[in-house]
């Protein structure tokens, strides 16, 4: 995973509540074998219209998303958070999300950070204001820098941690690796292995 | 030093820990065994790959082919595209880092759960570990197997640990000798429906008693298999003289000095005397009765001698709602009698129920009767081996004579995602693990039971056990 710290990148507003993972990305694309390549499933329904935000030239190549409450509910689906990852966002805002989805976020490295209702209302207008304004994300001082307006965001210290150092849960666990290995060295070598055996 | 008496779930805890977790953190445990299927592992492979990482311990991995094969013509190409680019992925994941797999025609080929046992690769003392929520079966063997998702797939492929919460530990104590026609099916069918699909929750579950001592290594895998069904995160049996028996000789079993080394480990690993559970539970095994569901959870079971629940009877506002879902799904009417009720189809065949002793106590139900006219009955080892065995033995004669069905190995028709499903509406008696709605096929209704439940209905054509055929 890659290692966060202050990026800028295109911000975009998704003026809706209750976002759910259905919605994010719907269930027919889950079929796939790949853990990648979900891009085009994101809000594949919402897309449809031309209307749509992302479907917008100004918007084009957003990384940043400033949603409703409640973002990311139903389904625990980690796809929702992969579609997002692989569409291009970096970070995603909302003044309520689902725990299991902001969890999930942690582990791909895409920020979920939460922000005032206030502050949410605040960056859109901002957006309206001017579409297709660059915004700056500042992962260590929590801050969001929108043109003029600067919004600070809550994020767990724990998820902050292993985003600014690009940590997977596979990353943290290896760094028990000198652990790992001394227990293997202790192993009784009777322990099965399943390299091919007696007639199989 | 006096040391802490510690359940049978706490000594495998403890000799698995490589890093104990601070300040709530998870504990971090080593894993023996991670055993594969095409459905679970492909998105996890591909997340190795895009992290440039490797399979830590191939010669802990294995890999078989189960819940989209086909169970006639494996010769073909798989039919439906998204089953065979699963089942092509999982050969191409393997191939490339190094994993061992059965692929479909190899004896060895079958349905996870049953393969790991046969191979004698599934022993005491092991931590087990598989993306599928039956893997609860392997605890059968004293060992702390569980269900994992593709997430953590991917971490055990990379690591070779898990980070776990510790979970409670209780026990369920099962006494008395089960009376002809009752099997391990029913005990643990009868457990669930005591403890509800929830009560197993946050638990590891220890069986014990001198029921589940008189079990065969077969019975033991049965209720195993279904602690997910009682929310369990896995279950267990504690090694013993069976358990070794079983295992002695067995491809992968250790041996001479090894195996010495071994038995003398298993035979420490039993719940000391004075440790204390965390909840109990107990089961009369002298009074059961063959067990049957009604509904659409594992946990709305009955005796087969009863009839089917009024929901007016049930005070829980929740369960009453779901009885009254579930009768509407089934198409039953309060107060029928289970053994009035007219199946279509017996599906005998899962990791539950598809062993070789399983198929056994089937054939012998059937041997030299007549199927009742409007029943399809089907019959799918759990593993090719188990197919071939019963061959041997001359099983699969006596299923075609009785006109049943005899099929190649794998998930089949337990959860349909293979061409072998019911059809909208239709019944089954099933040995497999879960009723869920729609789980064998859209609208498909299902009731489990035991294999002998299973064979004497083929034979009646209606809910029956074998002490209705004496008559
Ligand atoms: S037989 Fe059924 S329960 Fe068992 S692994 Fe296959 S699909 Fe799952």
């Amino acid at each position: 995973m890659e290692k966060i710290s202050v990026f800028s990148g295109l911000i975009a507003p998704l003026k809706r509540s209750n976002v759910d993972t259905d919605q994010i990305i719907p269930a027919v694309y889950l079929k796939r074998i790949t853990k990648t390549g979900f891009e085009d499933g994101l809000f594949a329904n919402w897309r449809q219209d031309p209307e749509f935000v992302l479907n917008q030239p100004q918007f084009q190549g957003a990384q940043i998303l400033v949603a409703g409450p409640d973002f990311g509910t139903g389904s625990s689906r980690e796809h929702a958070v992969w579609a997002l990852r692989d569409f291009g966002f970096k970070a995603v805002f909302s003044s309520k999300f689902a725990d299991i989805f902001r969890g999930n976020s942690g582990k791909q490295g895409l920020i979920a950070g939460v922000i005032s209702e206030a502050d949410t209302e605040a960056i859109w207008a901002a957006i309206d204001a001017e579409p297709g304004l660059n915004a700056t994300v500042d992962l260590p001082s929590q801050k969001i820098l929108v043109g003029e307006l600067e919004v600070s965001f809550e994020i767990d210290e724990y998820t902050k941690w292993r985003l600014t150092e690009g940590l997977d849960d596979i990353g943290i666990t290896l760094q028990n690796e000198a652990a790992i290995a001394e227990f293997e060295a202790n192993r009784a070598s009777w322990k099965p292995k399943t390299l091919p055996a007696k007639g199989v | 030093m006096s040391q802490k008496p510690l359940t049978l779930a706490e000594k495998l805890w403890r000799d698995h820990l490589v890093v104990k977790g601070e300040n709530g953190a998870p504990d971090l445990l080593y894993i023996d065994l991670h055993l594969i299927h095409e459905v679970t592992s492909p998105q996890a492979f591909d997340g190795l790959r895009l992290a440039g990482r490797d399979v830590r311990r191939k010669e802990l991995t294995i890999a078989t082919e189960d819940h989209n094969t086909p169970t006639t013509d494996i010769h073909l190409p798989i039919v439906d595209p998204t089953s065979r680019a699963q089942v092509q992925a999982l050969r191409d994941n393997t191939k490339e880092f190094g994993v061992r797999i059965h692929s479909l025609g190899d004896k060895n080929q079958g349905i996870v759960h049953v393969v790991g046992p046969q191979l004698g690769i599934t022993q005491p003392g092991m931590t087990i570990v598989c993306g599928d929520s039956h893997t609860s079966t392997h605890g059968a063997f004293g060992s702390l197997a569980m269900g994992i998702g593709t997430s953590e797939v991917e971490h055990v492929l990379a690591t070779q640990t898990l980070p776990l919460q510790p979970f409670k530990t209780m026990a369920i104590n099962v006494e008395g000798t089960l009376r002809p026609g009752v099997s391990a099916k029913d005990i643990i069918l009868a457990v669930i429906a005591k403890i509800s699909t929830g009560g197993g929750q946050g638990y590891v579950l220890e069986y014990r008693g001198s029921a589940i001592r008189s079990l065969s290594m077969e019975g033991r895998m049965t209720i195993c298999n279904m602690s997910i069904e009682a929310g369990a995160r896995a279950g267990m049996v504690a090694p013993d003289e069976i358990t070794f028996e079983y295992l002695k000789g067995r491809p992968h079993a250790p041996e001479g000095a090894d195996w010495d080394a071994a038995v003398e480990y298993w035979k420490t690993l039993q719940t000391d005397e004075d440790a204390v559970f965390d909840a109990e539970v107990f089961i009369d095994a002298d009074n059961l009765d063959p067990f049957v569901t009604w509904g659409t959870n594992p946990g709305q079971g009955v005796s087969l001698l009863d009839s089917v629940p009024n929901p007016d009877d049930i005070s829980d506002p929740n369960e009453k709602a779901a009885a009254l879902r579930a009768l509407e799904y089934m198409d039953l009417v309060p107060g029928t009698k289970m053994k009035d009720i007219k199946v279509d189809t017996v599906f005998l065949g899962s990791c539950t129920n598809a062993r070789i002793e399983d198929l056994r106590s089937a054939a012998e139900i059937i041997q030299g009767k007549k199927k009742a006219d409007h029943i399809r009955m089907m019959v799918v080892p759990g593993s090719q081996k188990v197919r071939l065995q019963a061959e041997e033995e001359g099983l699969d004669k006596i299923f075609k004579d009785f006109g049943a069905d005899w099929r190649f190995a794998g998930c089949s028709m337990c959860l349909g995602m293979n061409p072998d499903q019911l059809a909208p509406g239709e019944r089954a008696a099933s040995t497999s693990n879960r009723n869920f709605e729609g789980r064998q096929g859209k609208g498909a209704r299902t009731h489990l039971v035991s294999p002998v439940v299973a064979a004497a209905t083929a034979i009646r054509g209606t809910l029956s056990s074998p002490s209705d055929l004496e008559k």
